[in-house]
């Protein structure tokens, strides 16, 4: 039962973990339909900078907590100038453009921030300090230590507050209207290139906070880790329901658990024929079956209610 | 005079077709002597390209449905290849099997992924294709236990050459006075095959089938009512895709005498989207063009890279091969903001694209339907 | 990476620009006409999720090659200046044939590479069809020297032989009956520990499970979880130190007291820097014997870390003596004509910095000896050497 609660527990930090990076591709699409498929280098770049950061401050004799969160502040800084950036240079040319034309360019900046984080932060892995506290503790059998209990709160935190921004502000009533209907927005007075500008932003600033998360729990960084994880993060927000922040949510939680217990179980399931090694095996045809059944993911609604 | 006029423009698209014939039959002598070997393996492989983009140019330019996973068909057809003939099974069936043995195999598979994914669209699809072609990647990857079927990571070795009757394509041969090494037979080989998929292309494009497929594309609702099948339409789009990749596939297992699941990874289906899109979707000069581009820009690169900051700035500022993906990425999306519709779209997309200039900022801010 | 990391992406942009040009060779002057060129051919990838241990290889092929120079060779009465050709093959099979193929255009001598069974492999049937040596520093895969190549060699032990000796070690040595194992389902990592799995099995220990990861993975916890659950004395790990690090404290984290071992891919100083604390007691091999015991051997990572400014990553040492293995043939054999100094090569004797160097009929590795290591006070120390062992069947 210890084995099991423990792997619950793997599930739900994976799925936050994911869930975190979800909440940044389905705020992009909620608003303008598009798949940000470079939001996971984004992811990277913040941890990138957020290494670089702490390994400046961490000598000076600052309190960890506080390093942290200046490092947050100049790697959400550097992720937010580079989502203005990436949706001003190469979505915002091409918003009349066929569908896939900025697929393209997306997978371009992607080629290009990983090159570039190469060329700027060296081949090799990087170990990131500990900056959050580390103990572990014991709970009935299984064991989660408070970098994890951190990042469950987060990510919860986070979805909170977007959901109250995006419910309860002015600009989240400008983000649903530009989300709706661009022309008829910008007739009632919304800005529809600056809304979206700061929805990239605000993407790009939870992409921040999401690579930092990820460096503190694995403690290793490199210019690779984005892509795989916003490939896992991008399955997590289809399966809830891509533009559906509580989808992003509840994707996220549901893929961490379907790896863990997956990979946990599923060997002794079927007498050792399938094992660990079908894990993404198992995620994606969770995602298929789901899919087939409701072919807008789980929460997933086609037009409204969209961020 | 009229007559006169009509016969020499005859006369010289006879000319023109002549000339291309001379430059494609002689391009391996030609590259191999002003740019060296290693170029003509290029070409061959951006023949296997080209097949490839245009067997995804059926079902994404074409039908319109978004394939994140159809390197997944190549790698049906390169290891069905490579089972078939190589010492892995103790197999070795002739070369005119195990090719089409592959192609409908991988057309099989193709059916297959269609069936649960008719109800989906758009980013839906690409993620579920995407799905797809992870899920027969982990298999190739893991079926060496508890039956050792396709060697697992080790991937399969020793692949027979391709051989028609006794005339293997792995060795050099003298004909008409001319040595032709290996790599300038497979690229006449590959010629064929791709000269022969441009054609069924062009003859699809012009069939019901074709046009079908495009009514779904523009409008599936409305295909249907006109009343197309929409089911079977769009599986047998899949798997007229799937069955170029599976026979692309077994042209690469042929060539390069072994396989292994690398190469078989998301970037590769991601590449040939990137030559399909990038050359102009639907349009099978298009999509020829971005195949060669793309197969091409690397490896220029890799030449390009270090020289060309040596002459500017008289000394190397950054590893040339960490700038060669930079600037690869960086075309990427010059071309792509510089042409939105690809580098030759269609005729027809062309004209979509400038009507919609007229009505631009209608719908949503990305036009999905689009 | 020698340089710091300022905050502004522009500053740390042209720091890591002036270091890459401080790294670069001086421009190569035209041969005159007693000078004898002869080019080396080294591919392993250079971008990519493998970057770091690829630019390792090319550096340490890059620095017996200036050595070389430095010392002045002399064939056929000529003195000889030796370039180096390095290409990126991105560890993608398809790339590896292109760069295979531009070598041989290239005309040269011999190939240091690749670093990938999965590139090495598809790369040798050229190198054999056009009669060029290569010497792979790293392919551990068995199938590479079993094609029947005769220019096919590798300074490296292969899976078979590493994994026998890891597994006889775990099983006999340790004593660990109960031996859990991953792999990362990588040519390497799954060739490893099948090898590893055989041999423990062989010498009386128990799998009590097998589980799966890949190359690209950072969270283990899953596997991890499960393995705990079966009360291994042993944790297994056929992979690289990427995957090694997050899995080493990860154990620790679920509190899964085994012993951990992983193969030459662990033997990092990578790995005692990236995992810290979680670093101690972890077991890992490495074929050859303990540099300083061998005669070149002791000064050679200071003279790479003064050269680079960075500790050798891992397969430094192998491209460097993969290097002098082939100029040591082409001086016996007083060329650098392939077919000349290839039935030199197959023949050699030679004491590299890794081991000494000779290769059996198939081009591997003759009696490689291994040594097995153990992060102690956090350096790794070698525990034993274990010479000899036989050359691996193939299955």
């Amino acid at each position: 039962m210890d084995i099991f609660l423990q792997q619950i527990i793997n599930g739900l930090v994976q799925g936050s973990i994911y869930a975190l990076v979800a909440l940044g591709y389905t705020m992009v699409y909620g608003i303008l339909g598009l798949i940000n498929f470079a939001h996971g280098e984004v992811v990277m770049i913040g941890a990138m900078v957020a290494l670089s950061v702490s390994l400046l401050l961490i000598g000076s004799g600052l309190p960890p907590l506080l390093v942290l969160l200046i490092a947050l502040m100049v790697a959400a800084a550097v992720c937010m100038v580079l989502g203005y950036g990436i949706e001003r240079l190469a979505y915002r040319p091409l918003r009349n453009a066929p569908r896939l034309a900025p697929l393209i360019t997306a997978i371009g900046v992607s080629i290009v921030l990983q090159n570039l984080a190469m060329i700027i932060w060296g081949r090799e892995y990087h170990a990131f300090p500990a900056l959050l506290p580390n103990s572990s503790h014991l709970l009935a059998g299984a064991i989660i230590n408070e970098v994890q209990i951190i990042i469950v709160l987060v990510a919860t935190a986070m979805m909170a507050g977007l959901m109250l921004l995006v419910h309860r502000t002015r600009l989240g009533r400008a983000m649903r209207a530009v989300a709706e209907n661009p022309s008829a927005a910008a007739l009632m007075g919304v800005n529809p290139n600056a809304v979206i500008s700061i929805t990239f932003m605000m993407g790009a600033a939870l992409a921040a906070v999401a690579g930092i998360m990820v460096s503190a729990n694995y403690g290793i960084v490199h210019y690779y880790m984005g892509s795989i994880l916003g490939l896992k993060a991008f399955t997590a927000a289809v399966l809830g329901g891509i533009g559906n922040l509580r989808g992003a949510m509840l994707g996220g939680l549901l893929l961490g658990l379907i790896e863990s217990l997956g990979a946990g179980y599923i060997g002794d399931l079927t007498g050792g024929f399938f094992g660990s090694h079908y894990q993404d095996v198992f995620a994606f045809l969770v995602l298929i079956v789901v899919l087939v059944f409701r072919p807008a993911g789980l929460l997933g609604e086609r037009v409204a209610d969209r961020a | 005079m009229n007559m006169l006029a009509q016969m020499s423009r005859k006369h010289r698209a006879w000319l023109a077709f002549a000339a291309l014939a001379m430059l494609l039959l002689s391009l391996p002598f030609i590259t191999d002597a002003l740019l060296g070997r290693g170029w003509v393996r290029i070409l061959d492989f951006a023949l296997l390209y080209i097949v490839l983009a245009l067997g995804l140019n059926i079902v994404v330019g074409y039908a319109g449905l978004l394939d994140l996973g159809y390197i997944a068909f190549f790698a049906v057809g390169a290891y069905c290849y490579a089972l078939l003939g190589s010492p892995q099974f103790g197999l070795h069936l002739p070369f005119w099997i195990v090719l089409p043995a592959g192609a409908l195999l991988a057309g099989f598979f193709g059916v297959l992924l269609g069936a649960p994914t008719l109800k989906l669209r758009g980013d839906y699809l690409a993620i579920v294709t995407l799905g797809f072609g992870e899920i027969i990647r982990i298999f190739l990857n893991n079926l060496n236990a508890p039956l050792n079927i396709t060697n697992g990571p080790q991937g399969i070795s020793m692949i027979d050459p391709i051989r028609i009757g006794e005339f293997s394509l792995a060795s050099t041969h003298e004909l008409f006075g001319l040595t032709f090494p290996s790599v300038h037979l497979h690229y006449y080989l590959f010629l064929c095959i791709t000269l022969l998929v441009i054609f069924v292309s062009l003859r699809l494009e012009d069939s019901r089938i074709g046009r079908a497929w495009m009514a779904i594309r523009e409008d599936e609702v409305a295909a249907a009512a006109m009343g197309i099948n929409t089911r079977n339409i769009k599986l047998l789009a899949f798997a007229m895709g799937a069955t170029f990749g599976g026979a692309a596939g077994g042209l690469f297992a042929g060539f390069q005498g072994f396989v292994s699941p690398e190469s078989f990874g998301l970037t590769e289906s991601i590449m040939v989207l990137c030559m399909v899109v990038l050359g102009g979707m639907g349009n099978i000069g298009g999509v020829v063009f971005g195949g060669v581009l793309l197969v091409l820009l690397p490896e220029a690169l890799r030449h390009g890279a270090g020289p060309v900051q040596q002459a500017l700035f008289g000394k190397m500022f950054i590893d040339p091969e960490s700038l060669r993906m930079l600037l690869f990425g960086l075309a990427l999306i010059a071309v792509m903001l510089w042409r939105p519709a690809g580098l030759w779209p269609s005729r027809q997309r062309r004209r979509e694209l400038s009507a919609d200039d007229d009505a631009a900022q209608r719908g949503t801010v990305y036009d999905a339907a689009k | 990476m020698s340089h710091s990391q300022p905050p502004l992406l522009l500053t740390v942009f042209f720091a890591a620009t002036l270091a890459a040009c401080d790294k670069a060779e001086p421009p190569a002057t035209s041969p005159t006409t007693d000078e004898l060129l002869v080019k080396i051919g080294a591919s392993s990838p250079l971008t990519g999720p493998q970057a770091h241990i690829g630019k390792d290889n090319e550096n340490g092929t890059r620095m017996a090659i200036a050595e070389a120079n430095a010392k002045g060779i002399t064939l056929s009465g000529k003195k000889v200046r030796f370039e180096l050709i390095s290409e990126d093959d991105q560890a993608d099979p398809k790339t590896a044939t292109i760069v295979a193929q531009k070598l041989v255009d290239a005309k040269v001598s011999g190939i240091i590479g690749h670093l990938n069974s999965g590139t090495s492999i598809p790369a040798s049937r050229i190198y054999s069809d056009n009669g060029i040596p290569q010497i792979s520093p790293s392919a551990t895969a068995v199938t590479y020297t079993a094609q029947g190549f005769k220019t096919a060699f590798r300074v490296m032990a292969n899976d078979g032989q590493q994994g026998k000796v890891l597994g006889e070690y775990a099983a006999k040595n340790l004593a660990a009956g109960k031996i859990a194992v991953i792999d990362d389902r990588t040519a390497y990592g799954q060739g490893l520990a099948a090898e590893f799995v055989k041999a423990a099995l062989a010498s009386g220990a128990q799998i009590v499970a097998h589980e799966y990861t890949n190359d690209k993975a950072v969270d283990f916890t899953a596997v991890l979880t499960s393995i705990k659950g079966k009360k291994p004395d042993l944790v297994f790990f056929g992979g690289m130190d990427p995957q090694g690090v997050p899995l080493v404290k990860q154990m620790k984290a679920l509190r899964l007291n085994a012993k951990f071992m992983m193969g030459d891919g662990g033997y990092t100083p990578k790995l005692i820097e990236l995992a810290g604390a979680a670093a101690e007691g972890v077991y890992a091999s490495l074929p050859g014997v303990p540099p300083d015991q061998m005669p070149g051997g002791k000064g050679f990572s200071q003279r790479y870390e003064a050269k680079y400014q960075q500790p050798i990553q891992l397969y430094a040492p192998y491209c460097y003596d993969a290097v002098n293995v082939m100029i040591a043939a082409m001086q016996k054999a007083d060329s650098a004509e392939p077919a000349k100094y290839l039935p030199e090569l197959a023949k050699i004797e030679y004491d590299g910095v890794t081991a000494k160097i000779t290769f059996d009929q198939k081009g591997d590795l003759k009696g490689g000896a291994i040594t097995l290591y153990q992060v102690q006070q956090g350096k790794w120390q070698p525990l034993q050497t274990m010479g000899g062992s036989a050359p691996a069947t193939v299955h």
